[in-house]
């Protein structure tokens, strides 16, 4: 009877830091925060049958970009810089030939895209291109097509399209998206220099 | 002075450390939730190409990884050093990403199915013809949504010059 009466001894929880140290220092170590990130695109289904007769696109409203196994870049047959390639390209899409929209500030040059809707991009490389240049080239386009957005959010709704939330801001965005259409078409790889 | 000296006596009180493992249990479980072990052992070299336009992959449960560069260099004896792809641990031939991607999508329920992204990592020294290769698997196994793997450039100026 003595014996019970004596209180149970306090379990001693000092180590107990050192084990969580230890837990946490293992976590801190392990973990890997960044996230992913990269370049979104979407791929054409795949037809076994060959697509009959591809609605046929004018001339003008092509913007042709060429990549050769030596990562050089052919624009509108002309030899380009990577560094020029989102400026042109970007003054393509805004070149408004026909006059239809009202936001563009092209220059309405009549040998170049009639209106964002129409313009298209077209993208071919060869089978030599790097990767690296694919996706530098992928990504003045994007670019092209994002400052165009930017400019015509900031114009239209005095806010910025980069940071505007997709759900806050759902109609905006459709708006600005349907504004300028990204229209960018990747054509089978050439094999030239391989 | 004697009234210095009383403070000198004094003991410095310990300070109160049992709030302490509270605090680390704490950063404990957040870094627990916050932990994606490494999945998969890289048996390639991926040097991710840059960009500027990137979006981020939210959800890491809809994200498959298609690996593409040149082996390692312990696995050079074996494979060769001109680029290959990896699926999951292990090397792979580009007839094997429709069944993967076919697998892959399986174990996602059927909403999810719909948004799988296919992440390309590829090494930037690789060529488009791989590339294409590999999307043209995709297209295929009908994995249309894609993504180009890719890092943030420090500076944007780095972006163009000739070397990268």
């Amino acid at each position: 009877m003595a014996r019970n009466k004596r209180a149970i001894p306090e379990i001693n929880a000092g180590s107990m830091a050192d084990i969580a140290f230890l837990l946490l220092i293992f976590y801190l170590v392990t973990t890997t925060m960044d996230t992913d990130k990269g370049i979104n695109r979407k791929l054409p289904p795949f037809d076994e049958e060959l697509v009959e007769d591809p609605p046929p696109i004018k001339e003008r409203n092509i913007f042709t970009v060429l990549v050769n196994s030596n990562d050089q870049l052919l624009v509108e047959d002309e030899y380009l810089q990577i560094s020029e390639l989102r400026a042109k390209a970007m003054e393509f899409i805004d070149n408004n030939g026909d006059g239809s929209c009202e936001y563009c500030q092209g220059y309405k040059i009549t040998t170049s895209s009639d209106n964002p809707d129409k313009a298209v991009v077209s993208l071919q490389n060869d089978r030599g291109t790097s990767y690296g240049m694919y996706v530098k080239v992928q990504n003045e386009l994007v670019a092209a097509y994002e400052d165009l957005r930017e400019r015509y959010a900031q114009e239209k709704f005095g806010r910025s399209y980069r940071s505007m939330d997709e759900e806050e801001d759902k109609e905006i965005l459709k708006e600005i998206k349907l504004a300028y259409p990204q229209k960018i078409s990747e054509a089978e790889p050439l094999n030239i220099g391989g | 002075m004697a009234v210095i000296k009383k403070k000198k006596d004094k003991a410095l009180p310990a300070v109160n450390t049992s709030a302490l493992p509270d605090i680390v249990f704490m950063l404990l479980f957040f870094f627990m939730v916050a932990t994606v072990m490494r999945e998969v052992d890289l048996k390639v070299t991926v040097n991710k190409p840059q960009a500027t336009e990137i979006q981020k992959l939210e959800r890491k449960s809809l994200v498959t990884y298609i690996y593409a560069g040149a082996p390692r260099v312990k696995y050079q004896d074996k494979f060769g050093r001109s680029p290959r792809v990896q699926l999951n641990d292990a090397f792979a031939s580009l007839d094997d990403i429709q069944p993967f991607v076919i697998q892959e999508r399986e174990q996602k329920s059927e909403e999810d199915a719909a948004m799988m992204t296919m992440s390309i990592k590829a090494d930037k020294t690789v060529k488009m013809g791989l590339i294409t290769d590999i999307k043209l698997q995709l297209r295929k196994a009908q994995a249309l949504k894609i993504n180009y793997s890719s890092n943030q450039p420090k500076n944007v100026e780095a972006l163009y010059s000739s070397e990268n």
